[in-house]
């Protein structure tokens, strides 16, 4: 035994190494992810129990939406991209590139979360909509309220497995942008929130879906009140590995809600 | 790797707190956190409890008027029922062995000085508190608490018309369970993470107490379950709040056709005990825990099969995952799934005999002191016994389809998931005591309050079993006037007083804890000449555990009676050389 604290610096003997000799943060993360895994399988699961049981399930997607959806999806890939730059930077010191590559992955998920927001809003005003969601003007003439009449389980899944994923991209850039700006991001965050709040129609799904930016704004400001702190490049890691995550999850949600739902024409 | 050892270990440093608020109220320190943790059960045992006797009462004397409440109606039997069973489950079962005393103690057991993210564990607490607050709000709102039971069965739970209780109140219980949820998703993935990376120097993991092992385990289980509970929440909500139809088939309520088609109630049912058996392991590891440190402990002995009480309590995690459709048997599932999760269930037999004769083995020929906690611990081994031995009855799709939905299946769940985890709980009370404040309970109250607690929850839950082979189904208000019930009405009303004496015997221990605080006479660091880490540090233990130390350990956890040593039983963090097997 005593060889062993001969080996190790003065502070690290006093424990039995760790997992992988990895850092807390590091694991707590991947098992916040292993968790997070099963929630999301539990919407796919509800998803295809939906799917299966339902005789002649719809699948309406015109190219324009699998359009939308796949420039979605390169964003969310290259935000990935952007992301292993960023941790590249933050491992090697380089603080002003690391936050630019973070501004990057935040920039792709914003632009995601808002063509994601669009395409919503789109299928919304064609009827797909959910029985109880407020309904806009003059909707429920577009082929897509036969969809939301004959088989309300589509919308249903549709915005519940989006919805899930939408706003773990959203907590996922606000994630970030603590990361990268601390204290100095809340106002920018409240500027966002009031931004969303405000230009949305009251009948939007967003004006009220807009407040969870304002919550994650307080959550974020009782965290940095506790732990004032400087991250350091095992937290842009750490940061990494959800955003990663949350990517991947997209890859699921993409072929299995869009792709398997295609108008086929012909 | 050497460097990044440094750095991980130095994240969870903190100074010792100054003020009021932030040395009680909004503690970073596990053993304040797993006191707070603590007096949150006690509270909501206490409700839970009072709702109970409330049922027991109204099922025999069905028009009796109570004091505040008046009489039962059908409604309010049934919101009594849901809230006991969400209080109890929730609040007492996960938030007292894990959260309470696990918080206290898996640190200082692996000799750290805090847990591994204890701002984490902080919002744990207050988020737990939060979702309480707000389950107990259900009870004032217009309609009152919901009645669907703590299961939560759709489509019941999934319409708003369906009662009185489903309005608001259901809407504020799935709030609150998805709350809770959240907290226990933090709470596990910060033991995890802790047992993982801050074991002190030689405390390899076959050398961390049984007890870290089932809060280890416990919490792998509750961050595997907790989010799939989450999920199916967030579902039921939107099916309530936003029309959709996941849980809710084409319906009629009332003559009246709901907008619902195309959902399953059975995908509720799917999601939901893909959560709720492992929930049962979450509420019964740790008092396995507690019951295989005191056996050995009180015996002075090792613990018998040290390795094998590990892969049973892995065995027992791991199943645990795969038969969640026993509780689904009545739902018309398919003969043959019904046959694999009949199987698997049966199969969790195996390490928890493993477990039941490894205590034996302990306590055979063992120099037994007969303490307190000693007694709970033994009566947790005869609850667990009591209560297991239905399983395998009720494992069998053929024997559960007619026991199901009668109380055979209250009194075999509440013997072994409710009495007997409380009885662990109340093992590790009379025990970790002198530890969390520094002074002794009384012996004489706490051995009254164990013979009258023991002989009275066998009282209650053992006739159970007879009253449902004889067809007194279960979530019924009333049967005082059903005729071949009538012949059961005596037993009805001996295990209604029972559950007075139980109840009122209750109230012994409380004031026991709370006067041996303040009264009780002070106690040693190791009173009751344990071996683990916690008893090497002060009473009650500094803020970082060990007063800026970090302990260094030698041995196995249960040694005891080791031959050649100078006292029957070796610390821990004792550098005394004696050979040991372990």
């Amino acid at each position: 035994m005593s060889e062993i604290v001969v080996q190790h610096p003065v502070g690290a003997s006093v424990y039995e190494p760790s997992l992988f000799g990895t850092y807390s943060k590091k694991i707590g993360m991947w098992l916040f992810l292993l968790s997070d895994s099963l929630t999301f399988g539990a919407l796919l699961f509800a998803y295809t129990y939906g799917r299966v049981s339902t005789p002649n399930w719809p699948t309406p997607f015109h190219s324009e939406s699998i359009r939308n959806a796949t420039i979605m999806t390169a964003f969310l890939l290259s935000s990935s991209l952007t992301m292993v730059f960023a941790v590249r930077a933050a491992v090697q010191g380089n603080a002003k590139a690391q936050r630019l590559w973070l501004l990057a992955t935040m920039a792709f998920g914003l632009g995601f979360v808002i063509l994601h927001g669009r395409e919503w809003t789109n299928l919304i005003a064609e009827g797909l909509t959910l029985p109880m969601f407020p309904t806009p003007p003059g909707q429920g003439t577009g082929e897509f309220a036969n969809v939301a009449r004959d088989v309300p389980q589509f919308a249903a899944t549709f915005f519940g497995l989006t919805g899930m994923h939408m706003v773990h991209v959203t907590l996922g850039v606000i994630y970030l942008g603590i990361i990268a700006f601390r204290k100095k991001f809340i106002p920018i965050l409240l500027g966002l929130w009031l931004l969303a709040w405000l230009a949305t129609p009251a009948y939007s799904p967003f004006h009220y879906g807009a407040h969870l930016i304002l919550i994650a704004a307080i959550i974020s400001a009782v965290i940095l009140w506790l732990k004032p702190k400087v991250y350091d490049a095992s937290d842009i890691e750490v940061a990494g590995l959800y955003w990663h995550f949350v990517d991947l999850v997209w890859m699921f949600i993409f072929p299995l809600v869009y792709l398997m739902s295609t108008k086929i024409i012909g | 790797m050497a460097a990044q050892d440094v750095h991980a270990h130095t994240a969870h440093a903190h100074a010792a707190p100054q003020g009021f608020v932030r040395k009680y109220v909004f503690s970073l320190d596990h053993k304040v956190i797993g006191l707070q943790y603590f007096f949150l059960a006690l509270t909501a045992v206490f409700v839970g409890m009072i709702l109970s006797l409330l049922m027991r009462i109204h099922l025999v004397w069905p028009g009796a008027a109570i004091p505040l409440i008046g009489e039962i109606k059908p409604e309010t039997y049934l919101s009594l029922l849901t809230m006991h069973g969400t209080i109890m489950v929730f609040f007492v079962l996960t938030t007292a062995p894990q959260g309470g005393f696990g918080n206290y103690f898996l640190p200082i057991q692996i000799g750290a000085p805090d847990m591994a993210f204890p701002v984490l564990n902080m919002l744990s607490f207050w988020t737990t508190f939060v979702a309480f607050v707000v389950l107990i709000c259900a009870f004032f709102v217009t309609g009152g608490a919901p009645l669907h039971g703590w299961t939560g069965y759709a489509p019941l739970s999934a319409l708003t018309n369906t009662g009185p209780g489903e309005q608001l109140g259901a809407d504020l219980w799935i709030t609150s369970i998805a709350i809770f949820c959240v907290a226990s998703l933090m709470g596990a993935l910060n033991f995890i993470t802790t047992t993982l990376d801050l074991r002190a120097k030689g405390m390899t993991m076959m050398r961390m107490p049984l007890t870290v092992w089932s809060w280890f385990i416990t919490a792998i289980l509750g961050l595997l379950a907790f989010g799939v509970l989450l999920s199916a929440g967030i579902l039921l909500l939107l099916d309530r709040n936003l029309g959709t139809s996941f849980y809710i088939p084409l319906v009629v309520v009332n003559g009246q056709v709901m907008g619902h088609k195309g959902g399953s109630p059975l995908l509720w049912q799917h999601l939901f005990w893909f959560f709720g058996h492992p929930e049962v392991y979450i509420a019964i590891l740790p008092g396995m825990g507690v019951a295989s440190q005191l056996l050995s402990t009180f015996s002075r002995k090792p613990i018998f099969g040290y390795r094998a009480m590990v892969y049973a309590i892995m065995a027992i995690g791991f199943l645990g995952f795969m038969v969640w459709g026993h509780h689904m048997f009545m739902s018309g599932m398919s003969p043959y799934s019904a046959f694999a999760f009949s199987l698997m269930t049966m199969a969790i037999g195996v390490p928890s005999a493993i477990k039941t004769f490894n205590w034996l083995g302990t306590i055979h020929r063992g120099r037994v002191r007969f303490q307190t906690p000693m007694l709970f611990a033994i009566g947790f081994v005869s609850l667990f016994v009591s209560g297991g031995l239905s399983g395998p009855f009720l494992a069998q799709p053929t024997l559960d389809i007619p026991l199901h939905d009668t109380a055979f299946v209250v009194g075999h769940f509440h013997l072994i998931m409710g009495v007997a985890a409380i009885f662990g709980m109340f093992a590790a009370t009379y025990y970790w005591f002198p530890k969390m404040f520094g002074r002794m309970m009384n012996e004489r109250w706490g051995r009254i309050h164990f013979f009258i607690t023991l002989v009275g929850a066998y009282s209650i839950f053992m006739p159970m079993h007879y009253l449902g082979m004889a067809g007194q189904p279960r979530r019924y208000s009333q049967f005082t006037e059903l005729a071949y019930l009538h012949r059961l009405i005596p037993l009805n009303t001996f295990m209604t007083y029972a559950a007075i004496v139980t109840i009122a015997a209750q109230f012994i221990f409380v004031i026991n804890l709370f006067w041996s605080m303040k009264k009780g006479p002070k106690a040693s660091d190791n009173p009751w000449e344990a071996t683990t880490l916690e008893w090497t540090t002060s009473t009650p233990p500094p803020h970082d555990n060990f007063g800026g130390m970090t302990p260094v350990v030698h041995h196995g956890p249960y040694e005891y009676s080791v031959p050649g040593a100078a006292r029957d039983f070796i610390m821990q963090n004792d550098p005394a050389t004696v050979t040991t097997s372990h």
